[in-house]
């Protein structure tokens, strides 16, 4: 284990990197959450999936590279307990233990929050993969919130990442940007694919594109599909991510997301039923 | 009038729409994003015709636009003179035609170039223009190509 002098954040100006240990011990993943577009789901994706696979005992570190526009913590319901930022860290003036929010309720889950008032062009780009390589080196998954749009931002999110989950809602707009993306990502990059914010009723009367519409075009592993439905909206008001709630199905897929990410589920990805009449006379949250 | 009945009593889903439209825009966004494969295209292109007549390689142009419903490649072609051995049994493909005598070399205007490409059935450069004719599900190949020349991801 190191301790929090070794991870003090001046190495990575004074020194070279550490080089990584030879490889006894396995390198936790690096998988980036992006998408081009721009309000998709980005943050709740990561946000959720973090706590999903939190909540198995694997070790997670999600980071909010959207600097400039921070939102994770908000969404992770941690906003109040941010004390230091991604920039504090590259750049010296806090200690990275010190800026790792913990989670009282998924032990094994922390955020790197992204700074509010900077820049995505402040971000160093090789000390920002510097220290996801050090992150790596301690926690299973290290989760990255890409920003939206394919610039400096986007650049700084996905180098060091050998995997990317491409968030993608059924509208013509992401699956344009989620097809430009995937061509910016390359062959270096695993690379897999989200529906989010399906609405199951329309597609049945085909006023919105499928989650075949849009898989036809992306051709991607398919992780999971996410309904649009109030709850997600709910959890997010609460700061309580929906992938806690035990009870819904929203956050069972989730789960499932989870659990094929581990490769520890194996199953189809199931797309979202309508919700019936008596669901919606009594599964109204609040 | 019969459009709007059309419209009111058999509507077409917007979905349906919505995936044609994301076709071709796509289609357009990667041929402009594959500057590559469409300069080995036009390479292969003035090869096919140069059997038939002689061109001025030099100011060959080949672009895409996207129209109502297809994306056409047009190919604006100047012929500098026939070939002898362009007297052959079968005419020159059909879709080829000579515009008028003006001061400007004469060009050729092909489009849709599937069409004229699929007349000519002993033409080698079917695989070049098989992207653009089969514009459906696009091979995975050609965006891996494209990242290449596209994607430079900082180190």
């Amino acid at each position: 284990m190191h301790t929090s002098s070794q991870l003090s954040a001046g190495y990575l100006r004074e020194d070279p990197l550490p080089a990584a240990p030879p490889a006894q011990q396995p390198r936790g993943r690096c998988i980036v959450v992006t998408s081009g577009k721009g309000g998709v789901g980005k943050t709740t994706t990561t946000a959720n999936v973090g706590v999903a696979l939190a909540s198995t005992g694997a070790r997670v570190v999600l980071i909010d590279a959207d600097v400039g526009l921070r939102n994770l913590d908000i969404v992770l319901g941690l906003e109040a307990r941010v004390r230091h930022h991604v920039l504090d860290v590259l750049e010296g003036k806090a200690e990275l233990d010190d800026a790792l929010v913990s989670d009282k309720r998924v032990p094994t889950l922390k955020l790197l929050a992204a700074s509010q008032t900077r820049e995505k062009d402040d971000v160093d780009t090789t000390a920002f993969h510097a220290m996801v390589d050090q992150l790596r080196e301690r926690f299973d998954y290290v989760l990255i919130d890409c920003p939206a749009g394919i610039e400096k931002g986007f650049q700084n999110a996905i180098v060091g990442a050998d995997e990317a989950i491409i968030v993608c809602t059924p509208e013509v707009s992401a699956v344009r940007d989620a097809d430009r993306v995937v061509g910016l990502l390359g062959d270096r990059v695993k690379i897999t694919l989200i529906v989010n914010r399906l609405r199951p009723a329309l597609v049945r009367r085909g006023k919105m594109l499928s989650v075949d519409d849009v898989n036809a075009i992306l051709r991607l592993p398919l992780l999971g599909v996410i309904a649009d439905e109030p709850g997600v909206i709910v959890s997010t008001n609460k700061g309580e991510p929906i992938a806690l709630d035990a009870a819904s199905p929203t956050g069972d897929a989730y789960r499932k997301i989870a659990g094929r990410i581990a490769g520890t589920d194996t199953s189809t990805p199931e797309i979202p039923r309508e919700a019936s009449f008596l669901d919606k006379l009594f599964g109204g949250q609040r | 009038m019969l459009e709007f009945l059309k419209r009111i009593f058999n509507p077409e889903p917007s979905s349906v729409t919505a995936r044609e439209r994301l076709r071709l825009v796509l289609l357009s966004d990667h041929l402009a994003l594959a500057p590559d494969v469409v300069e080995s295209l036009k390479a292969d292109l003035i090869a096919v015709i140069s059997k038939y007549v002689d061109v001025d390689a030099a100011h060959c142009d080949v672009t895409f636009e996207q129209q109502e419903s297809v994306v056409a490649m047009l190919a604006n072609i100047p012929i500098l003179g026939m070939k002898p051995a362009a007297r052959a049994p079968r005419p020159a493909p059909p879709v080829l035609r000579q515009a008028q005598d003006d001061m400007p070399p004469p060009m050729i205007d092909t489009a849709p170039a599937s069409a004229a490409i699929a007349d000519a059935p002993d033409a080698p450069a079917d695989a070049a223009v098989a992207p653009v004719a089969a514009a459906a599900p696009k091979p995975r190949r050609r965006r891996r190509r494209r990242a290449s020349v596209n994607a430079a991801p900082a180190h």
